[in-house]
Parts: structure tokens; C-alpha cells; sequence
């Protein structure tokens, strides 16, 4: 990573500037989601009460009057900001819990099944692309580009469906259904709470794509940095093939990679919403499908806040680190 | 290896008989030489006029999708009088994954169509409508980005559903919205991209210094230049929003029942998996067949198109 040609202080300080910049910019990106979503739910035909046999008007006038849904949508917006603003999320009107109990609940369990997959994708991506890369047009590269292309084009709901037709309804290899990890972190440490067996498939199903995605790019940067003057300089100077791809070449063709990870960081919670419906995980992602599907408002609010705030901060970390790497990126 | 020999010998001799071949004309040949992208693009004609035909011809689809319900063939596997076996209503999957692979096709394509004009005009407003113009769409386009795109494909097409709007109560037409509202930032941060680093290129350039007309400039010049990659993004855009459809169908929000989609046969499917795992396997194997078929041909084009790669 290097000093910064224009010094190590003033590149700290551009680099501030650009970082609070960025982090600025999340507010009114926040902001605008909130809204769109608010006033998007509020035009789903339907509302939270409605059911095949109506409930007495009574009940539903005293149920609005509880969840404040009898105000003006536009006084309805306003309180939802005011509220957000102090950090409340307001309640499900599924058994009246807070929302971002539920959120911190569910979060709990997605993020165990991101980190893994992201884990996983991030490593076995990047060794099938620098493999491939190096054995250029060999027999090596014809597997990683066919795993990385298959990959790519294979949505992970019918990945999914082969991996459980083969491994769980053929061989009974693995259980389905449900999430094999803690769900509490008090049991975080607690051996007994991780069912490795259940957790397998979920996180294959979801990692092959972010992994096919990292392989290609992989590939691709490390080819265009090993034709590079730079690589055949420190190759003339003789330095060793190890020396030159890990140090050279690797680090330099992890540039684009990087760029990669905030959509990486989408493509793993657009996943996780399929993964979680397939395996019936108890994840933030199904409890939004189910919240759309009850027309329960702040829950809907509140996990779209929450995957827009994640997928945000992914690409704002991205681009800083980019930033850092990159020093074309800060002072443009 | 010898595909590259191949096409390194054919681009030897096309610089030495001369230019005649234009860009297309190159891209075109320079696609019919990758044998995945032609594999894909054969296979896709196949699929397309089998649906096509299923659609029409009765011969083809033997048994209709939803009526023929036969209650002595239940849940049964693959045989000849049903080639991909029947569901838990003794509906021929046959039928019924064909009726999927059409409207998968048709949601695929439409939404690519939709994507294509918002993102054009976006991209170019964008590009060339002064720096106000492009702060304002550009924030749009950061706004749509940031939502996450199955959570906002889910919100607008329940906002779509049962509407009895003109036009657009068509369930089919309102899946083929909900997605390409979400995904035409693409197009237009493609366009606008394409746009903007063109203006600076020397070909550009030298014909303002011509004395070219703004519009001659824009319309021979550039969008000619930017077209490239604007269809590589449309083609695998394609099967971005066949996927979309189908995760939409798996989770519940796709086409109203009894609609035969691929992503719906599916998720049914999952119910009986243990009893005829057959009813999850075919139309599984139809959406992984149209969406690498679709990526085959994007790659293919996206290599014929890049001048880069020459």
C-alpha cells in the first residue's frame, strides 16, 4: 500500500475529507429509501387488518388507533422519520414486539450465513482465479472458467434445488430446514448450538455465486497484471516466479477484486432473502417476505432501512479502501 | 488453445485483405467463431421455437397445461406418454415447463425492452444535458441503486398487483415493471459512462474539428460507439430478469395461480420432493438452461464487441 505521493499527512487529510464526504452522502440516500419505501407500502392494495373474514369495525378502528394508522399518510410519515430518528423502530403488529428486536433476532442469523458464504466465496473465488490465471488456456483454467461461468449464470434457488434433491432427498447427507447455527448469541461459544451438517448446504447455495463472480475477476486482473511492463521488469531483474506473483502481481491484480465487494455484499443479501425461504432460516430476509406478505408496516420499513444501510456501508467501506489503494479516487 | 489460433489466424488475414468488414460485420464473425456463445445461442432458438410451438400446436404440447388434470397419473416420473412426468394434480410437467420457459422468455426479453428506454434516456439526459441535469439523475440512479433489488422488485410488484389500471393489469406486465424500475440503473450508468469518455476520444474530437453538427456527433459517432456494450449489458440483462421472475414465482409474488412460471413449478414443487423429486428437477433445469444460454451468448458478444480484445 505505500506512502501516498503527496505525503503521509496530507493524504490522511484528503482521505478524511473524502471519507466524511462519503459518510454524509448515506443520509440523504437513507433518507430517500425510507421515503420511497414508506409511501411504496402504503400503496400495497390491502392493510395489515385486512383478512378473508373481516373483523368487526370496531376492532379495526381500535387496531389503527393503536398503530396510529388512522392519521393522515402524510402525518404517519412524518411521525415514522421522527421516531427513526431517535433510533425507534416502532412495533410489528405481529405480537407487538419491537422491530428492531426482531431485526437484531433475525441479523443474527443472516450474518452468520453471509460471513460464511462470504468467507467461503472470497477464498475459494480468488485461489480458482489466480489458478486459472497462471495455468492460462490449461487444462486447470478450462475448470475454473467453466465453475465461474456455471456459477455465475446459475441462480442460487435452483443451485439450491439440485443441492437438495441430491444430497438431502437422495443420499440423506444433510437435514434441511432451519438454520444450524446459534440462534442466540449466548450461545455463540457453545459447541452444542452448531449443527455443522445443516449449515452446509445454506451456505454452498449461497456462496457459489459471489464465488463465481470473485474467480472471473480474479482471472481476468491477474492476466492483465502479468502482461504488465512492471512484472516483466521484476522477472528481469531476477527476482523468484513466487516473489513476482504473490508480491507483484497478486496484490496489484486484487485492485478490481476489491471494487467487487459491495456488490458482492448485495448479491449476499438479495441471496440470503432465497436461501433463507428455501431452508427455512429465521433471517431478516424472510422475515421481510413474510412482513410484505402481512402488510406489516414497520417491519417492512425496518428491515429495508436496515438492508440499504448494510449495502450501503459495504460500498462505502469498498470505496474507501479503494480510495486508500487508489490515489486517483480521493482527489477526484 | 486452437480456438485462439483460429481467431488470431482470422484477424491476421482480415488486416491483410484490408478493412472491408465493419465493426459489425467483425463482431458478427468474430461471434460465430466462439463455440460456447453459438452452443447457447442454438440451444436458446431450440428452447424458444419448442415454447413457441408448445404454445400453438397441440402436437408439440400434448396435453394442456392446466385442464388436463388426469387422476389416475399422479406424481408419476419421466415416461412417454409424459416425458417430464405429471405433478400432484396429474398435470403433464411436459406442458407445463414449455408454458414456463414461454413466459420466462417473454419476461425476460420484455424487461430487457423496458430497461433498455428508461436506461437510454437516463444515461444520455445524463451525459449531455449539462452538469445540473446529470447531478439530478445520477442521484436518482444512486437512490435506486441503493435499494436492495429483490426487496424493491418484491414492494413494487405488490404495489402492481390487482390493479385494474388500463394497460398494466396484466399480471405479466407488472412483473416485467416491478423488475426493470430496479434494474435500469445499469443501462444508464452504462450509457453515461460510455458517454462521457467518449466526448473525450480522438475520433470525437477530430470530427467537432470537422466542423460535425452536435447532433452528427452524437448519433454517428457516439451512440454508434456506445452500442457495444449496451447490448452486451441487455443480454445479460435477460437473464437477470428471468432469475428475478423466477425467485419472485419461488417466494410467492410472481404470477397469480394457476400460472405455470418456472420459478412457481419450483417452489410446488418442494412440497412433494420427497414423494416425485422429478416435479422440482425439469423446470430447475429450464431456468439454469435459459440463464446460462443467455450468459453464453452475453460473453460471446461481450468478447466479439470489445475492441480491446483484438
Amino acid at each position: 500500500m505505500g506512502p501516498g505521493r503527496a505525503g503521509p499527512h496530507t493524504g490522511v487529510e484528503v482521505m478524511t475529507a473524502y471519507a466524511i464526504r462519503r459518510i454524509l452522502w448515506l443520509i440523504p440516500v437513507l433518507w430517500a429509501v425510507a421515503t420511497i419505501t414508506f409511501f411504496l407500502m402504503h400503496a400495497v392494495p390491502g392493510g395489515p387488518f385486512t383478512q378473508d373474514k373481516p373483523l368487526p369495525a370496531a376492532i379495526v378502528a381500535s387496531l389503527n388507533r393503536r398503530y396510529h394508522l388512522d392519521l393522515p399518510l402524510w402525518r404517519q410519515y412524518l411521525a415514522y422519520l421522527w421516531d427513526l430518528l431517535h433510533g425507534n423502530l416502532g412495533l410489528s403488529f405481529r405480537g407487538d414486539r419491537d422491530v428492531a428486536m426482531l431485526i437484531r433476532d433475525g441479523f443474527f442469523v443472516t450474518a452468520q450465513l453471509g460471513i460464511l458464504a462470504f468467507l467461503v466465496a472470497s477464498f475459494f473465488g480468488m485461489a480458482l482465479g489466480v489458478l486459472s490465471a497462471l495455468n492460462q488456456n490449461g487444462p486447470l483454467d478450462y475448470v475454473g472458467v467453466f465453475v465461474a461461468t456455471v456459477g455465475a449464470a446459475l441462480p442460487n434457488f435452483i443451485l439450491a434445488t439440485f443441492l437438495i434433491v441430491i444430497f438431502a432427498v437422495n443420499l440423506h447427507w444433510f437435514q434441511i430446514l432451519g438454520w444450524g447455527g446459534p440462534e442466540h448469541v449466548g450461545d455463540l461459544l457453545n459447541p452444542s448450538a452448531w449443527h455443522i451438517k445443516k449449515m452446509i448446504l445454506p451456505v454452498v447455495s449461497l456462496s457459489f455465486l459471489p464465488m463465481a463472480y470473485i474467480a472471473r475477476v480474479t482471472r481476468a486482473s491477474m492476466l492483465e497484471v502479468l502482461r504488465q511492463d512492471y512484472i516483466r521488469t521484476a522477472h528481469a531483474k531476477g527476482l523468484a516466479a513466487q516473489v513476482v506473483i504473490i508480491r507483484h502481481a497478486i496484490k496489484n491484480a486484487m485492485i478490481p477484486v476489491l471494487t467487487l465487494m459491495g456488490p458482492i455484499a448485495a448479491v449476499l443479501v438479495t441471496g440470503s432473502f432465497i436461501v433463507e425461504n428455501i431452508y427455512s432460516i429465521p433471517g431478516v430476509g424472510r422475515q421481510f417476505v413474510e412482513a410484505v406478505i402481512r402488510r406489516d408496516y414497520a417491519m417492512i420499513m425496518g428491515s429495508t432501512l436496515f438492508y440499504a444501510a448494510i449495502v450501503a456501508v459495504a460500498n462505502l467501506v469498498v470505496d474507501l479502501m479503494y480510495a486508500v489503494v487508489d490515489p486517483r479516487v480521493r482527489y477526484g | 488453445m486452437q480456438e485462439a489460433e483460429l481467431i488470431e489466424r482470422a484477424e491476421l488475414e482480415g488486416a491483410v485483405v484490408g478493412r472491408e468488414r465493419g465493426l459489425w460485420a467483425d463482431a458478427f464473425y468474430r461471434l460465430t467463431r466462439n463455440r460456447l456463445a453459438m452452443a447457447g445461442l442454438i440451444i436458446l432458438i431450440a428452447v424458444a421455437a419448442l415454447a413457441i410451438a408448445a404454445a400453438n400446436i397441440h402436437a408439440v404440447r400434448r396435453y394442456d397445461p392446466y385442464l388436463d388434470q388426469l387422476y389416475n397419473h399422479l406424481q408419476e416420473g419421466p415416461s412417454w406418454s409424459h416425458f417430464f412426468g405429471t405433478d400432484n394434480l396429474g398435470r403433464d410437467n411436459w406442458a407445463r415447463v414449455l408454458a414456463g420457459v414461454s413466459i420466462s422468455l417473454q419476461i425476460g426479453i420484455g424487461t430487457q425492452i423496458v430497461v433498455l428506454m428508461i436506461g437510454l434516456l437516463v444515461g444520455t439526459t445524463a451525459a449531455l444535458g449539462g452538469r445540473f441535469t446529470d447531478n439530478v439523475m445520477m442521484r436518482l440512479t444512486d437512490v435506486t441503486y441503493a435499494f436492495p433489488d429483490l426487496l424493491f422488485i418484491i414492494l413494487m410488484r405488490s404495489v402492481l398487483s390487482g390493479r385494474q389500471w388500463p394497460v398494466i393489469d396484466n399480471p405479466k406486465l407488472q412483473v416485467i415493471l416491478a423488475i426493470a424500475f430496479v434494474n435500469w440503473t445499469i443501462i444508464a450508468r452504462l450509457v453515461r459512462g460510455q458517454m462521457l469518455s467518449l466526448a473525450e476520444r480522438d475520433f470525437v474530437l477530430a470530427a467537432k474539428a470537422l466542423g460535425a453538427s452536435p447532433w452528427r456527433v452524437v448519433v454517428q459517432h457516439m451512440l454508434p460507439n456506445s452500442l457495444g456494450p449496451v447490448i452486451v449489458a441487455v443480454t445479460f440483462g435477460i437473464p437477470i430478469a428471468i432469475f428475478a421472475e423466477a425467485a419472485l414465482g419461488f417466494i410467492g409474488f410472481g404470477l397469480p395461480p394457476p400460472t405455470a412460471s418456472l420459478g412457481r413449478l419450483v417452489s410446488d414443487g418442494y412440497a412433494y420432493m420427497q414423494v416425485n423429486y422429478w416435479v422440482v428437477v425439469f423446470p430447475a433445469s429450464a431456468v439454469a438452461v435459459l440463464m446460462l444460454c443467455f450468459t453464453f451468448v452475453g460473453d460471446g458478444l461481450r468478447d466479439a464487441l470489445d475492441p480491446r480484445m483484438r
